[in-house]
Parts: C-alpha cells; structure tokens; sequence
C-alpha cells in the first residue's frame, strides 16, 4: 500500500506566516546579496511597485508563457499536483504557481518524493516555504523501499527506480491525480529536448516518445481517458541561466545549500560528495575533508556532487555560472549509467 | 573576490550565459528531407557558438565512436538525436528543442524531422517559429521533402526563409549548381507568400559559411547563416492590432474577487476601456488589470493577466473579451486549410473536437473541397484525407467561435482537432474565412414546435439508438419494443440499418467514409422524427463512438438514449441469423465490425441489456419499463 499522508500544512490566515521572512533573518530565507558585479544588479521591489516593470523582456515572455500553461491545466484537468523537489527549478515552478492564479492559491496541493535520502536543509526549506505559502504538502516515500532497505550506496540504479520512480508512481495514482507539474527543462539533456509541454502518460504512467502527441502553437490537447495521466512542463524553454536570473529579479527564496560554505566532503570518481550524515559510508582510505563547496543541482546527499566555490550570493553563483564548461547534469551520478540513461528512466515514469 | 573573478570570466564566457537577459529572441527551425543535413547544421552552430559544454562534447565523441556516420569527425547529429531509437536507426522522429546566442541574439532552434512519416512532428516544430531554415542537398536540389516541408511552413505563417544548400563540399561549391537550385526553389516558391527568402551556400560539416565566411565560396558576397540570423528582422506587432483576450480560467477565491484570467492575443487594454464578450456579444468596461506583482496600467499583446470587470456578466473559459469598438467576428461555419494528423482518416461528418484559443467544442468537416497536392499544389478531389494530407475543408461547429483569419492572428485563428474516441490530436488548420451561411440561410421559425407535436401525442419524443454487433439481437428486440409501445397506443417509427440502404442510403457502400455518412444522415432523419414528437427507435451496428456522439450532439439531455445490446462476438457467430460470419470465415466479406473491424462499445449507454441468458421478450420488457421510469411513457 503506497503510504500518503495527507500535508501537515493547512491555509493559514496569519500574516506573518506569509509574509518573506527578512533577509539574512533565518537559514531559510531570502537569498543573501551582494554589491552589482556588472550584471543585472539585484534590487529588491517597493511594496507597491510595478516590479514587471523591472523583469526583462526575455523573462517576461518565459513568465507568462509558463503562467499561461499552469491555467490552461488547472482549467482542463479534475486533480493536478506539482512535484515538488526543493531545487531552485522547484522554487520558480512554485512562484509562477503563485503568480498564475493570484489572487486565488494555487487550485493544486504540492507532492514531494521523500527519498530518506535528501539533505535536512531541503527538508526543512520544504516544510517552511509550504507554511510561508499556505499550501497543502503530501509527503510520499515508498515504504516497501524502506523495509526492503533500499540505498543509494548497495543499490545503484535500482534505489532510483524503486525510491524515486515507483515512489512518485505510487503517489500520483494514490492521490488520483490526472496532471503533475514538473520543473524539467529542454536545455537540461537531450532526451528533455525532445518533450512536449504537455507530455502524455498511459494508464501505467509510461512515457513513449515515439508517439507523443503533436502539440502546435500553444493549443495544448488535455484529452485524456481514466487512469490516464499528463505531466506538464512550464518550464521547457527556460535556460539554467534564465532560472537563475528569475530568481534574482524576483527575489525567489532557495535552498541554502545553493550558497558555498564549508561541507565536509570526500571526494569519489571526481565528485565531491558531502558527508552529510551518519549514514554515509566512507571506503578505505578515504577521510573527509572540510571545503568550501555549494551544489549547482540538488537531490539525495550521497548521489549529488558539490563544487567547490567561494560564492555565496546569488551574483556571485550568476557570475560563477559564466565560467562554467561542463553542464547541470553534470553533478548527478544517476544520470551516468549510459547514454540514454534519462530516457529509460523518463519512460519507466520518472520525471 | 568574487566581482574580481565575476569581470574575468565573463570575457571568457559562452555567449547563451553572457548576453544580458534584455537581448531578443528569435525561433526558427530547421527542416528538409532526410539527411540533408539538418542535425549536422544545428549541431555546428551549438559548438562554434560554444553553447555546449565539456561533458555534452565528451558524451558525443563517444557516441560518434558508437554510432557515428562521420568516420573520425565529431556527427553532430548524434547531439540533436536524443531518443534511443534515433541513434539507433540514424534518423530524426521527433522535433527537438535547443538553445544558445550569440553577443546579439538568443534562439530557440526546433530541429525537425525530415521523414514524411513524422511530417506531424515538424509541423509542431514549425508552428512556433518565426523562421525556417530549409536544407537542401546540394547534390540532389529541390526534392518532394523541400516542397512539402516549405508549403507546411508557409501554411503555418512562418514568412521568412532561410534557403541552406547544404554539402557544397561535395560539387566542389559550384555555383552554377547553386544558382540553379537557387533559381528552382524561387520559381516553386513564388506563390507561398514569404516576405524573404535568402539563399546561402554551406557546409554543415566543414563549417563553411555557418559562422564564418568561406574562403571556398569567393563568389558569394552574402551574409553566413549565423550573421544572417542574427540581423533578420521577423518582428510583427501584434499589440498594434484590437485587443483580443481568451478566457482561460475564472478566478474566484472568494465572493468579493471575480477574475478573468488569460494571456493577451492581440492588441492592448486599460482600465476604462470597454469590451464585448464573444460570442454572446454583451458588453463591458474594463475594471481593473490584477498581476501578482500589484494592478497594472494596461496589459498588451503576449501579457498573462486577470482581468476584473466593471459590471457582473457572464464570462466564462472560452469566450474571448474583445475590444468594444472593433470586437472579433463570431461564426460556426468556416473555410480552413487542415493538415491531417493521424493514422485514422478524416471523414466528413464524422464528430470531432475542435480547441480554439481556450475553448473546446464538437463539429465536423461538412465538405473536403479539395485536398492540396503539396509538390505540384494541385488540387485533388478527395472523400477524405489521410496521415500528411493537406486539404482545405468546411467546418461546422456546434457552437459559435470568435475567431480572426490566421492570417490576421494565429492565436485565434488557429486550432487542433481531437479524436473524440482515441483523443490523439488527430489534426490541426488555419482558419481562412468564415462561411456566412447565416445571411441567406435562417432558421425559419415555426409556431407547431416539438412540445405542441408530441403533447398531441401525449408522449415526450425520444431516440433510443441500439447499438451492437451484427447479429447481437438489436433489430428483434427493437421490433418487440415498437410492438409494445404501439399497442400501449403509442408513436413510434423503427429506422433499421438494412432497410434505410434500400432508399435513403443506397448510394453509400460500406467504405469508412459511407459508414460515416449513412449514420450521420440516420441520425438526422431521427432528429427530425423526434421533432414531430415520436419515439424513434433506430437499430444499427455503428461501431464508432465518435458516431455515436454525432449522432447524440445537438440533442437536450434526456431524448437520446444510448441502448447497448450487449452480446458477445462468439455468441453472434453462433446465431448468425443472416448467414454473415459464415460468409466472414470463408473469405467472402471484410471489413466486418468484431472480425477484422472494431467495435467500440459505449462508456455510459442509458440502457445496458446484456442479452446472454435473456429472452428478446423479457429485454424488451426491459427497455418499455425503463421509458416508464424516465418519464417518457407515462
């Protein structure tokens, strides 16, 4: 029996649950800042202030193109759920979410895979931006996974399958849910450029991309039979840059662990990965080593790489990126098993 | 310090993270037949404008070791083909997605495929791009994939064209050859509409005339590909136009806020202004433009909004808000141009759905007027179109749309159509015009209407279609129903599937297309019954859900009643009453419903009568009891 338990995290009325806690006030808040490098110089709006004004053209247009594919689903589907993943694909997804249906709540709950696996900073980022925002958290974590001990270090690609993908199987059909929002991006790897915005998923949540429906203009077609289910991409045509410049115009709360700060790490075929709790195992050998590092892209601890870095505002991670020559991807050891390592797991049901 | 690094990296940066977010954006794509070159080129502009990065490259050289066509050279394709069984068969099936820029520009590029089986998946491509890149072999020049390709690019409203004559390496960049192909495609071309149409000679796979000009074309004076991109201006101002709003979705958190929600297709709007909703035509003032980020003062073309009306009318998704001084026009009946997208044939009369801007509604092509034949633009006869077909058709909707002639707007002029049974998007068209039947043909109103025919009757009127394979008990048991309620005393009239084709239908064969059209010309003639305040009882096969819903659509709830007789195929086969399934097992007959054609039974029917183990009496029975109970026999 998949176990859903229903969000802890009800509407709350109070204001000052849902006012942006102040800059610097608490390890989950607003992104530090920094002096203007020479890029776009961060600003933060006046209340009241017409901040479009401020977004660029290009960011504008990605805004309201993703804006009006959140409608276009809200409005044709019975039960959506946005897949909620903590990263800073997530935070955007969740503040277009916002900004589509203001000044009503978003009409959809949050779902997030719990792996047992992620970092206590995504958790407890997680439980605080659903209170901040006053919507409904469903937790889900495959407890077959659990009992059967399932783990990223005995079990290699089979942990991603069972605690990832038959976990967020598990939920979208406990839940009934006929629409799942995801924050995945063309740019991000080749398979996902091939996506449509409005992805179809037959009765078994599989993806065939031999078959995907055409999809013109922004005609998207929500047709669908019981059992039958879509995932929808707003962001398909925005760049990792183009998160990371949305995030500094509007001022998007991240997770921490975006920011460089000293980690103990060890390092293991070229990455470093942080020792993050007891339950990491070190190899012979191998003895952790306090560094400066942040994560370009998060997810579970001992499957994710950190980079070292010294940039702990968001600038200086723009200003970071320039010089970047290898992709997002990069630090994800799930995706390293061969090549069409994404596509397999995307039609088995993953994301 | 981290500005330090910031100003030194930045120099050295790929231009898609460099350029500054305010810069523009062009899509394009790029199509031709197979093998022209289309992932090759694409994959070219990525590497020289440094949109890959280190691991991108060092999976590609070990794909290119794997798979590659290019001997010891990187094959770009592999970059672009990102599904498993592209690499695999070396093809391109579905439209991909890529970005990068340059110091002026950022795109968007759909690299499409050139095979006319997914000529679907390169209309996707197409039909949100501002431009298209054509290949051509410079070996083979304009070839059946260039022109089909060019006339869906035209059809789709892109108007400018990059004509690429690709592998000039390999005829020693001839220009003879080149102005012969230039001076070919310009002639085809004449009659498709582009604003312009620039030719240059290239090499995907050595890089001449991409980025850089080549040193092997000397007698070109022209710009390269990418310079050309970079410059080409594609702008059109939709905001110039009246403003047009499909609704999308209606915003009501709470009993003091009522919003209507969408992105602005055309023109601009302030607060102030006032609006008519479409198609009901009511009007309005425009209240208040509420965003997330606080109201605005006025929201224009491509603007995501919710906008609060002055005075509380009925909007809801669907409808479009329009300008009060120059509102859209309203029509059911249109001329379009349609691309056919499935493997299951169009037919006319056959019952589709039909999404335009945000609203969804029944219809069905009335007339193929021609099918296009897209090498010669001949036009052809046709009774139906098939997958890849072109034709321009006469639609009919149930109810009214605001449209614009794609031509003036693509959002509103521009829609899909939806399987009613499979639900693939089986197709998509351009409106043209719409059909002004209307002026010279009206509904002439009558004083005897349906409820002063039948309360003469003292009956409600119904249709109770019984639907079921051949031999399934539908005729015997229709025939024990008519004789029930006629002895009750009451009216009725049997239209049966053989008896119809002695007369009314005896010019249709038993073709899709015929069985579309005998069913949809039954279902009128039982509308029309119904409306002399009878109970018609119509009994055929009518295997097609879609029918069935045609059949049903235009109907108030409660006259159409679906009634399934529900009898297994084996269990058919072995009454056979009229000797078919014998003459199916020898060969004689094909085509036939359960055998070697589907039968799609109903989802929901009113009266489910599953026969096996029932008498015809006692299922009739049945039937005449359940008219009991809804009312319609009293």
């Amino acid at each position: 029996m998949p176990d859903v338990r229903p969000g802890t995290f009800s509407p709350s009325g109070d204001p000052a649950l849902q006012s942006r806690p102040r800059s610097g006030s608490s390890e989950v808040g607003a992104p530090p800042r920094a002096a203007p490098t020479g890029l776009t110089p961060p600003r933060a709006p006046a209340p009241g202030e017409e901040r479009n004004a401020a977004l660029s053209p290009h960011l504008k247009r990605l805004q309201d193109e993703s804006i009006f594919i959140f409608r276009e689903v809200a409005a044709e589907f019975a039960k959506p759920v946005l897949l909620y993943s903590i990263g800073k694909d997530s935070s955007v997804l969740l503040h277009l979410a916002m900004k589509a249906f203001h000044p009503a709540r978003p009409p959809f709950p949050l779902l997030h895979i719990d792996t047992t696996w992620k970092f206590r900073e995504m958790i407890a980022f997680r439980d605080e931006t659903a209170r901040r925002l006053g919507l409904d958290l469903i937790v889900h974590t495959n407890q077959d996974g659990v009992r059967q001990g399932i783990n990223p270090f005995d079990h290699g690609s089979h942990y991603t399958q069972v605690m990832k993908t038959e976990a967020l199987k598990q939920a979208l059909a406990a839940g009934g849910f006929d629409a799942a929002f995801g924050g995945a991006r063309r740019d991000e790897e080749r398979s996902r450029a091939k996506e449509r915005v409005f992805s179809f998923r037959s009765a078994a949540q599989e993806w065939d991309p031999k078959k995907q429906r055409p999809e013109l203009w922004s005609l998207y077609n929500g047709r669908i039979r019981q059992g039958e289910s879509i995932r929808v991409f707003p962001l398909s045509n925005w760049t990792e840059l183009d998160v990371w410049q949305y995030i500094l115009a509007e001022n998007i709360p991240i997770v921490p662990l975006y920011y460089a700060k000293p980690q103990p790490v060890v390092e293991r075929d070229g990455q470093l990965i942080v020792v993050h709790d007891e339950r990491m195992r070190l190899n012979p050998g191998e003895a952790p080593e306090m560094r400066m590092v942040r994560f370009r892209s998060l997810g579970c601890y001992p499957l994710t790489g950190a980079m070292p870095s010294t940039a702990d505002t968001l600038p200086a991670i723009i200003a970071e990126m320039l010089g970047f020559r290898t992709s997002e991807r990069m630090g994800r050891l799930i995706d390293r098993d061969e090549t069409a390592s994404m596509e397999r797991k995307k039609r088995e049901g993953y994301f | 310090m981290v500005e330090m690094s910031a100003t030194a990296i930045l120099a050295d940066a790929p231009p898609l993270l460099r350029l500054p977010p305010e810069a523009g954006l062009l899509r394009f794509l790029t199509c031709g037949s197979v093998d022209d070159g289309k992932s090759t080129l694409i994959g070219r502009l990525l590497y020289e404008t440094r949109a890959l990065f280190e691991d991108q490259l060092t999976a590609l050289e070990h794909d290119s070791r794997k798979f590659g066509t290019a001997g010891e050279h990187i094959d770009f394709a592999l970059l672009m083909d990102g599904l498993e069984a592209e690499r695999e068969q070396g093809i391109t099936i579905d439209v991909a997605y890529r970005f990068f820029a340059t110091d002026r520009r950022r795109f968007i590029v759909a690299d499409t495929p050139g095979h006319q089986q997914y000529t679907r998946n390169m209309a996707t491509g197409a039909s949100t791009a501002d431009l298209a890149v054509l290949l051509i072999d410079a070996r083979k020049g304009v070839v059946t994939q260039t022109r089909r390709h060019s006339f869906i690019v035209s059809l789709l409203g892109i108007r400018h064209v990059i004509l690429a004559v690709n592998k000039m390496d390999l005829i020693d960049f001839d220009r003879e050859r080149f102005d012969a192909i230039r001076a070919e495609y310009e002639r085809f071309a004449a009659d498709l509409g582009f604003a312009s149409l620039t030719a240059i000679p290239l090499s995907a796979r050595f890089g001449d005339n991409v980025t850089r000009a080549s040193a092997n074309t000397p007698w070109y004076e022209g710009p390269t590909l990418l310079e050309y991109l970079e410059t080409v201006t594609v702008e059109t101002d939709p905001a110039a136009a009246p403003f047009r709003m499909p609704v999308q979705w209606v915003n009501r958190p709470h009993l003091d806020f009522r919003g209507y929600a969408g992105t602005v297709a055309a023109g601009r709007v302030r607060p102030g202004d006032a609006l008519t909703v479409l198609p009901s035509g009511k009007t309005t003032t425009l209240a208040r433009i509420v965003t997330a980020d606080g109201d605005i003062a006025q929201a224009s073309a491509g603007d995501a909004v919710t906008l609060v009306l002055a005075e509380e009318i009925d909007v809801s998704r669907g409808d479009v808000l329009a300008a009060a001084s120059a509102p859209a026009p309203v029509a059911d009946q249109f001329a379009a141009h349609l691309v056919w997208m499935s493997e299951t044939p169009l037919f006319p009369g056959r019952s589709y759905l039909f999404k335009s801007g945000t609203r969804t509604v029944a219809g069905s092509v009335t007339a193929i007027k021609h099918r296009i034949n897209v090498d010669t633009h001949e036009h052809l006869a046709a009774k139906d179109l098939h997958l890849n077909d072109v034709g321009v058709v006469n639609l009919s909707l149930a109810s009214p749309l605001a449209f614009e002639p794609y031509a003036t707007n693509r959002t509103l002029g521009s829609f899909i159509v939806i399987d009613r049974s499979s639900n693939e998007t089986a197709g998509a068209g351009t409106i043209d015009f719409a059909l002004r039947r209307g002026t010279n043909l009206t509904w002439q109103h009558l004083d005897v209407d349906r409820a002063a025919r039948s309360a003469l009757k003292e009956q409600s009127p119904a249709i109770l279609w019984f639907t079921g394979l051949s031999g399934a008990g539908k005729s015997t048991i229709a025939n024990l129903v008519e004789r029930k309620l006629h002895a009750m005393g009451r009216h009725t009239y049997v239209l049966d599937g053989d008896n119809v084709r002695h007369g009314l239908n005896r010019d249709l064969g038993f073709t899709e297309a015929d069985r579309v059209e005998n069913i949809r010309r039954v279902a009128e003639v039982a509308k029309l019954f119904a409306d002399a305040g009878l109970i018609v009882i119509a009994s055929f096969i009518s295997p097609y859900r879609a029918d069935r819903a045609m059949a049903r659509s235009g109907l108030e709830d409660g006259i159409f009643l679906e009634v399934f007789v529900d009898t297994p195929i084996e269990e058919c086969q072995r009454r056979d009453p009229k000797g078919l399934y014998a003459k199916v097992a020898a060969g004689q007959i094909s085509n036939f419903t359960g055998i070697d054609a589907p039968y799609e039974p109903p989802e929901n029917p009113e009266i489910h009568l599953p026969t096996v183990g029932h008498t015809p009496e006692s299922l009739a029975d049945e039937v005449v009891a359940n008219l009991h109970r809804r009312g319609i026999v009293r």
